[in-house]
């Protein structure tokens, strides 16, 4: 037993263990400086969030403490139990919700919280962690191959029913989080043409916001920038598909050829003869060639690639105008908020307060800060949830450039060396669970900064170990030492 | 460990995470480093600066009285972001404005290229006591608004006018200008003219701060770092002038229906004791919310009473101009005391005839400047330029001109008063380009010699030239400026300049000024009790009728006072500039004027002598 203790101890991982300390104790400060308003008050009032912040930590530091304690094989064995009973717990929280129960109230529009008496805490976060665990243990299952379409069907299950459960809950910041979990999928073998298909998605649709009322010619106002660029877009993707996957790179320029040749002679007619063409049929015209070519290789050569090349031409257009449709349904915040980071709309009283005052707060940092305590911007309520997803304002405009990008740099650090802790462990179940950890780390960040830099729409998740709140602070440090525990174990047992 | 055949990815993963961290990284260098706008916009978000306004320097004459003073007064400012729907009508009926003023001053305010809806923003100008007591109490209803204390000038006396000059608002140029101290900001008041343009830096004052931070909804969260950044103002330093403002005005008056300049220096110090342009104008004027108006009304009157005629009237100098002539031709050994040039009725070469008016001929030097005699100087003049010591006549011009020069001719003197004039005498290559090079003889130049010609000089240069032969041989830049509260003045108004002409050379002119007075051609002007040397001058000018010129100073030995009188277009010198000139000596050195020449001082106080297409007939 006292063997095994010390192995434990000397097999942890202190680097990451430093990061944490580091990242709380910094995030500690940060909140301090959101929350202090100039006037006298001690570090331990706990009528004041910096002060409750404290009693989190203490209790974070106590969890983490538990959780190394436990046999590492609890994990495997209890994740097949803990999933299903947060899955139990969300759903309860829709029909709670829904039951209009006073324990699940409406906090800004969202039914996440769990309110019992002086306690409040949103399953949602802690729901990250048993996903986590199920995945890891769904994949590591002796067999599991993700090149079979049921077992690929099983893992997104995993992933998107918790999706659901808490977008029902409007919740629907936490609920993207679980979109990093793909990932994972993506390392444990998933094609990349998955992750590709994603991106290009989300490219599609950003093109058919922006560019969705933007005439091509001022004389034709019904067609739009956005759909020509989405064809495009598409008939240069349609050719990087023969090349990469049919091995055809022939057919890939006689594709993209008569589509240049097709779009050339539209200008030239629109240009020499100053006739108003409708430059959408020409992108039509392009695919509905690529799809009569690709229907002709198929018959030739007889691989069913190139119909699916050829029809992803029209898979492509389709989810255009349902990207489009599906905007509009969106709820009206969410528009605006899209809307704001893409440019398209820009007031900076109304929809683009946030982002706007985000970026003065932290553009006025400079290199090196106005100092800790001395932010005007974050002092004077100018940035809204300063304490809790715009926490990072304040370390931008108190410690200036150099401070965020410690902090940046800390956060890198973290998710490299948690990439690299991932990468060493022998068991399947252990990397797996690793890079989920890794994946939800990564996004937090991703989205967090990004969005009060303006570069993301807003999306309102906390940054990691920075954000105020026992809930968010708690499901990381149960996220990240689950996993320190099964890394200090990784020399116990492989194969599995 | 199975094969793993995906082991690469970790590569693309941690690539990733890599990139995204990258690209924000140029992100926060861009939004912090590179882009300096959000600090602007953070500033003007959390801090309302209030400007508190220092006292302006009060101005002072040389005897102590006080000139110029502060009264309060209140600008209404507004800061557009706070500012919440209120009664309009009420608000306009407090301030005494009607609701299209203030529509007008909204739509102008919000024009200004300097708008900007977080700062307080200039609203209304300049309130009075009784109107800004209305609105304090109501200041509770106008959300934004608020009143800011500022000074404005107050003036004891009528008097002086152009020489202390009055303060408005900023203009672009002195913005622009403000590039070391950023003192001003828009709406800022400055010295615009006289001596409040000059020592401005002196009389404004040191602003002072209030730093408050502000919250995102407008409301005041008390004063930055407890006010340890607060700045309290400094007043502005007194000013001291060396007007005796008694004599000043005494000179207006004498002035008054007369256009022209007096203008008197105390020849010792070089301290100006008078300067009067006529005609002038209450200062008062120019003070307050009519300030607009009145200045464009002096603007537009045909007199010009914006004109500093001393500082920037150029007359041809006239015979005061024989004095500089005798001085040179004794220095440059043309002639002695004793030399004597013929006079017959005039200076005739050929066809060539410069009149002189009757007096016994031929005439020595001392003769020459009591009777004002133009033959002499004529001559004079001729054999300089013609003298065979000089390689030719434009190397003894240039020796004339230097000479000319060092008695503070030609150029800018330096008085601490903007705006003044250099006059205008020309070397020898404007008449190689009139003529020709070479192709000019004295005699087509001869005109300088009496004063008239090509030469110009400003009111205070002729004082200054009386100043100088007082001191026979030296003067101090003419400046208005006594004291300066915790300064000294300018080292430049307390060192003598000495002319080129040797000291002794100045006496036989200093008697024939004498003589001008007991026996010449300003006797009619005389004081019995104390010895003035003057000289008379008659300016010819194309524009009408001759101007009247004296220059004068008093007593002949320890002068007190140099002056230079001129009314334009009234005749001799010895008819209206000598009596006002004998009339401000008197009563300088006097304090009084004596029942003899009582009917003199009315008669030039009553005199009109305004143009007659004022309307006005000429007595």
């Amino acid at each position: 037993m006292e063997s095994r203790r010390n192995s434990i101890l000397s097999n942890l991982d202190w680097v990451t263990i430093g990061i944490y300390m580091l990242l709380v104790v910094l995030g500690w400060f940060s909140i301090y400086g959101a929350v202090y308003n100039f006037e006298e008050a001690s570090f331990f009032d706990f009528s004041y969030r910096y002060g409750k912040q404290l009693v989190w930590i203490a209790c974070a530091l106590v969890i983490a403490a538990v959780l190394l304690m436990l046999d590492s094989r609890i994990y495997t064995l209890l994740a097949y139990v803990i999933f299903p009973i947060m899955m139990l717990v969300l759903l309860a929280m829709v029909v709670f919700a829904a039951l209009n129960l006073p324990f699940v109230p409406d906090i800004k529009g969202s039914h996440s919280w769990l309110v019992l008496g002086p306690v409040s805490i949103q399953p949602a976060e802690f729901a990250k962690t048993a996903t986590s665990l199920m995945l890891a243990k769904l994949m590591s299952e002796y067999g599991f191959s993700l090149s079979r379409t049921k077992h690929l069907g099983m893992a997104l299950a995993v992933i998107f029913l918790p999706v659901v459960l808490i977008v029902a809950q409007h919740e629907t910041g936490s609920a993207l989080v679980y979109f990093a979990l793909t990932l994972v999928l993506y390392r444990e073998g998933m094609s990349g043409i998955y992750l590709f298909l994603g991106f290009f998605a989300v490219v599609v649709f950003i093109l058919s916001i922006r560019f969705g009322e933007v005439p091509i010619i001022s004389m034709l106002p019904d067609e739009s920038y956005g759909l020509f660029l989405v064809m495009g877009l598409t008939i240069l993707v349609q050719m990087g598909f023969l090349k990469v996957f049919m091995q055809d790179g022939n057919s890939s320029l006689i594709v993209g050829g008569v589509s240049l040749a097709l779009f050339l002679l539209g200008y030239a007619i629109y240009k020499l003869l100053d006739y108003p063409i409708h430059f959408t049929y020409i992108g039509m015209a392009a695919l509905v060639f690529t799809l009569c070519y690709c229907i002709v290789m198929r018959v030739k050569a007889r691989l069913w690639g190139y119909l699916l090349v050829g029809l992803f031409g029209f898979v492509s257009i389709g989810f255009s105008n349902v990207a489009d449709k599906a905007f509009d349904h969106l709820m009206p915040h969410q528009q605006t908020r899209i809307k704001v980071t893409l440019g398209m709309e820009n007031d900076p009283k109304k929809a683009g307060y946030n982002v706007n005052q985000s970026m003065i707060a932290i553009g006025s940092g400079g290199w090196a800060g106005k100092g800790f305590l001395n932010g005007t911007q974050t002092k004077l309520k100018y940035v809204p949830e300063q304490d809790t997803d715009f926490i990072f304002c304040t370390v931008g405009e108190e410690h200036g450039f150099i401070g965020s990008a410690v902090v940046l740099g800390l956060f890198a650090f973290l998710l490299l060396r948690l990439v690299y802790l991932a990468e060493r462990q022998r068991s399947l179940f252990s990397r797996i669970y690793g890079y989920c950890v890794a994946s939800i780390f990564f996004f937090h960040l991703f989205i967090n900064i990004g969005m009060v830099t303006g570069l993301t729409p807003v999306i309102g998740i906390p940054l990691p170990f920075f954000s105020y709140g026992g809930s968010s602070l708690w499901s990381f440090t149960i996220l990240l030492f689950i996993f320190l525990r099964l890394d200090a174990s990784r020399t116990e047992y492989f194969g599995q | 460990m199975t094969n793993d055949i995906y082991a690469n990815r970790r590569f693309v993963i941690g690539g990733l995470m890599l990139t995204v961290v990258l690209i924000y990284l140029l992100r926060l260098i861009n939004l912090q480093l590179v882009d300096d706008s959000y600090s602007d916009q953070a500033e003007s978000n959390a801090y309302l600066k209030k400007v508190q306004f220092p006292a302006r320097g009060i101005i002072r004459d040389r005897n102590g009285k006080v000139l110029v003073f502060n009264k309060l007064s209140y600008d209404v400012m507004v800061v557009p972001r706070e500012m919440k729907d209120f009664d309009t009508l009420e608000f306009c009926n407090a301030v005494r404005i009607d609701k299209q003023d203030f529509k007008e001053k909204m739509r102008e305010m919000r024009s200004k290229p300097w708008y900007s809806p977080y700062q307080p923003q200039l609203l209304i100008s300049q309130l009075n006591a009784h109107d800004y007591g209305v609105l304090q109490e109501k200041a509770f209803l106008y959300p934004g608004m608020y009143l800011q204390r500022r000074t404005l000038r107050e003036y004891n006396y009528p008097n002086a006018a152009l020489l202390l000059g009055s303060i408005g608002e900023v203009g672009r140029r002195t913005l622009k200008a403000d590039t070391i101290d950023h003192f001003y900001v828009p709406g800022d008041y400055a010295g615009q003219n006289g001596v409040e343009l000059t020592y401005e830096k002196d009389l404004r004052g040191e602003k002072g701060e209030e730093i408050f931070l502000r919250d995102a909804h407008g409301r005041i969260q008390g004063k930055y770092e407890d006010g340890k950044y607060d700045k309290s103002s400094k007043p502005g330093r007194d000013l001291q002038l060396s007007i005796d403002i008694d004599l000043q005005a005494y000179g207006e008056q004498l002035m008054k229906n007369k256009v022209g300049s007096v203008a008197a220096i105390d020849p010792a110090t070089g301290e100006i004791l008078a300067l009067v342009s006529s005609p002038t104008y209450d200062p008062s004027l120019l003070v307050g919310r009519s300030r607009s108006e009145n200045y464009e009304k002096l603007v537009n009157d045909p007199l010009k009473p914006l004109f500093d005629r001393p500082m920037m009237a150029c007359y041809p100098p006239g015979s005061t101009f024989k004095t500089v002539n005798a001085l040179i031709f004794e220095q440059e050994n043309i002639i002695s005391p004793w030399t004597a040039f013929p006079c017959t009725q005039g200076y005739h070469v050929g066809s060539f005839t410069v009149g002189c008016h009757a007096h016994s001929s031929p005439l020595t030097l001392i003769p020459s400047i009591q009777h004002s005699c133009n033959a002499y100087y004529c001559a004079g003049f001729r054999n300089m330029m013609d003298h065979k010591k000089y390689k030719n006549i434009s190397e003894a011009f240039e020796v004339w001109k230097k000479h000319v020069v060092s008695l503070g001719f030609g150029y800018k003197l330096g008085a601490d008063v903007p705006n003044e004039k250099r006059g205008y005498i020309p070397n020898s290559g404007v008449y190689d380009k009139i003529y020709g090079e070479n192709r000019w003889k004295s005699l087509m130049i001869v005109s300088n010699s009496i004063g008239q010609g090509e030469i110009l000089a400003t009111p205070l240069q002729i004082a200054n030239l009386a100043a100088t032969i007082a001191n026979r041989g030296y003067y101090t830049v003419p400046h208005l400026v006594k004291n300066i509260e915790g300064r000294s003045i300018d080292s430049c108004y307390l060192q003598r300049r000495y002319t080129t002409i040797d000291s002794a050379y100045y006496e036989p002119v200093v008697e024939g000024m004498d003589l001008v007075m007991k026996n010449g051609t300003g006797w009619g002007a005389r004081i019995d009790s104390i010895e003035v040397c003057g000289k008379t001058g008659t300016a010819q000018n194309p524009h009408g009728e001759d101007h009247s010129i004296f220059m004068a100073f008093a007593p002949k030995d320890h002068p007190k006072i140099a002056i230079c009188v001129v009314v334009e277009n009234s005749g001799f010198g010895a008819t209206w500039a000598a009596p006002i000139a004998t009339l401000m000596i008197e009563k300088y050195l006097k304090g009084y004027i004596p029942k003899r020449r009582l009917w003199m001082e009315e008669r030039m106080l009553n005199a009109n002598l305004l143009p007659k297409q004022n309307g006005v007939t000429k007595k």
